[in-house]
């Protein structure tokens, strides 16, 4: 049996009359991609929001990390990291700097920051550009930084809201190569996507339809159930039963 | 405790490397107090007049060599009949026209009373005011001398006297008035501008998602713009002492004192708004219709608050700007104590309350 590092259940969040997500229901394990799938306003970002602590559910409950998303959050927030789909480094500081604030505030030593900044640099190959100012970078450098950032401080679970946005099928894969280097070291993503490429990569997808799971498995299991060559049919075939508009 | 200080490290990075923050910071209130110290006064010298004396006698000979060597007044024409003086006002350089009456002297030596005719183009009324009080005064001043010469009195003069301002110096109003205004616009502006910006740049998830605590968020935001807006009150003051060569004649400790608790006001509505307020834009225009404007309109430093409609007096009762405007001027250059301004200090410090306890509520709701 696998650890369970997020689960929920029944968790739902409304606005007013307007439900964006309706009594979700999934586990997550350690060590997992997961796939969080959905057209505009499906609810994916609603529902990761909750998950990380930025919104409070309206009913149902779940854990993350084993702590209660209600009660721990001051325990969440020290075992999860976040990347936004704005992209979320300082503009007006240097990529050093950018690193000692981000390790600085999840608490990390100056000892701590020194080694892990050197190791995230030469990884990244940014030797040249770390007292450059973040600004300066090209789009695919910046989101690279700013995932290894989010991950600086080795959370249990990391979470990706549309990470690779206009960034061009190279440098996304380029992206990626990180994530699965995250996930070998046991950490946990979980990933918010339009593309059915990226879909692909991950171990498990759970597809969003008007704010309730319409599906989860992986990749090749969805393609065999819904009789799909491609990630693409399936979300179509599902996508289309949708009734909320973009 | 670490945590804050290398949040403040990153917001003073953020201030001090924009050129256009770091100028509008410390050029405005210098470009501010010496426009309102030099060419913003309301002030009025070398004003140009006329002077039509039919008397030519000791007394009128006297009192106009004393107008023409007050630098308020500038004699353009003595002129040498009664229809010139029409005349000279059609030209609009004339602000004022001093009529002598035949038998000046004559009159005040034996009946004890002598008039001058005091003409002044009113067409700008607060500048007629201000240089017919100059001229009365300065015809008081002459028939003082009178008096004291000569044991009966010829007049009795109603004694004017200007408080604090016997010179009636404009900077006087303006410095107060500027700190004000500086301190509004840096720190309600700028602290606004600042957080919305994370807001915006989607930074702001990041830092909520981490374990630093939301409120510290904006401690640690407000901490550089407290720092520099008293390096700013020290900047005012010495261009107010050096170079506006004003005094402060109160007590220097008390008066950073009140600064300091007005720049925590500004920086508690800066709080307030940018939590009420998604974009940056919106940031800088509430900050400037909603604060700006009353600050410059609604404190007494432009305007005199008693001469305005009784509706618009209540309102300026809110308006931070007119309290501390109050305690500065009384600090500045009354010389007055704490004991003079306290009730004022109570209600800013009031204000402070109700918007930091406002703001936190608001941010609980929104983090929730």
């Amino acid at each position: 049996m696998r650890e369970i590092v997020i689960k929920t259940e029944n968790l739902s969040k409304r606005f007013g009359t307007f439900t964006a997500v309706n009594e979700i229901n999934f586990e997550v394990y350690k060590g997992e991609i997961f796939g969080f799938l959905g057209a505009n306003g499906a609810g994916k970002t609603t529902a990761m929001r909750m998950l990380c602590g930025l919104s409070t559910p309206s009913s149902g409950s779940a854990t993350i990390a084993g702590f209660d998303i209600f009660r721990d959050t001051d325990k969440i927030k020290k075992n999860i990291g976040y990347m936004s789909q704005k992209f979320s480094l300082y503009e007006n500081l240097t990529v050093l700097e950018n690193i000692h604030f981000f390790g600085g505030i999840y608490g990390l030593s100056n000892q701590q920051l020194k080694e892990k900044s050197e190791v995230l640099v030469n990884k990244l190959g940014l030797y040249q550009e770390v007292n450059k100012l973040v600004s300066s970078l090209p789009l695919g450098w910046k989101q690279k930084l700013s995932f290894s950032v989010a991950i600086l401080h080795e959370p249990k679970i990391v979470f990706l809201d549309e990470p690779t946005g206009g960034v061009d099928p190279v440098t996304r894969r380029q992206f990626w190569d990180l994530i699965y280097e995250a996930s070998d070291s046991g950490m946990t993503i979980f990933v918010t996507t339009h593309y059915m490429d990226e879909a692909e990569y991950c171990n498990r997808i759970c597809i969003m339809v008007d704010g309730s799971i319409s599906a989860l498995d992986s990749a090749p299991n969805l393609k065999l159930k819904f009789k799909a060559n491609s990630m693409d049919e399936v979300f179509y075939a599902l996508a289309r039963g949708a009734k909320r508009g973009e | 405790m670490k945590q804050l200080f290398v949040f403040i490290k990153k917001e003073f990075a953020h201030v001090l490397r924009d050129r256009k923050t770091l100028l509008i910071l410390f050029g405005l209130p210098i470009v501010q107090i010496l426009i309102f110290g030099f060419a913003l006064t309301n002030e009025v010298k070398n004003s140009k007049i006329v002077i039509f004396d039919q008397a030519k006698d000791v007394s009128s000979l006297k009192l106009i060599s004393k107008i023409e060597t007050s630098r308020y007044f500038e004699i353009d024409k003595m002129l040498q009949h009664n229809q010139e003086v029409e005349e000279a006002f059609k030209t609009g350089k004339i602000k004022m026209a001093v009529i002598f009456p035949e038998n000046f002297n004559h009159d005040l030596l034996h009946t004890n009373k002598a008039t001058i005719q005091i003409i002044s183009d009113a067409t700008d009324p607060n500048t007629a005011t201000m240089l017919n009080n100059y001229v009365t005064a300065i015809i008081g001043d002459y028939q003082a001398q009178l008096n004291k010469n000569f044991e009966v009195p010829y007049r009795i003069v109603p004694e004017v006297k200007m408080l604090y301002n016997p010179q009636l110096k404009g900077v006087h109003n303006f410095v107060p008035g500027v700190m004000a205004m500086v301190l509004m616009l840096v720190c309600v502006m700028m602290t606004a501008i600042s957080i919305v910006r994370e807001k915006e740049t989607g930074t702001m998830e990041v830092l909520l998602v981490s374990p630093f605590k939301p409120l510290l968020v904006i401690v640690a935001k407000t901490i550089p713009y407290l720092i520099l807006s008293l390096m700013n009150i020290v900047i005012i003051l010495i261009l107010s002492v050096f170079v506006l060569e004003l005094p402060v004649n109160g007590n220097l400790f008390l008066l950073f004192a009140e600064s300091t608790l007005f720049i925590i006001t500004s920086l508690s509505l800066g709080m307030f708004i940018s939590i009420q307020t998604e974009t940056q834009q919106t940031a800088m225009l509430i900050s400037l219709v909603g604060m700006f404007l009353p600050t410059l309109l609604l404190s007494g430093f432009m305007f005199p608050i008693e001469n305005m409609p009784k509706p618009l007096q209540i309102v300026s009762n809110i308006v931070p700007a007119k309290w501390f405007y109050i305690i500065i001027k009384s600090i500045m250059i009354k010389g007055l104590g704490f004991a003079a301004i306290w009730k004022q200090t109570f209600i800013l410090a009031g204000i402070t309350t109700f918007f930091i306890l406002i703001s936190i509520k608001k941010f609980k709701i929104r983090l929730a």
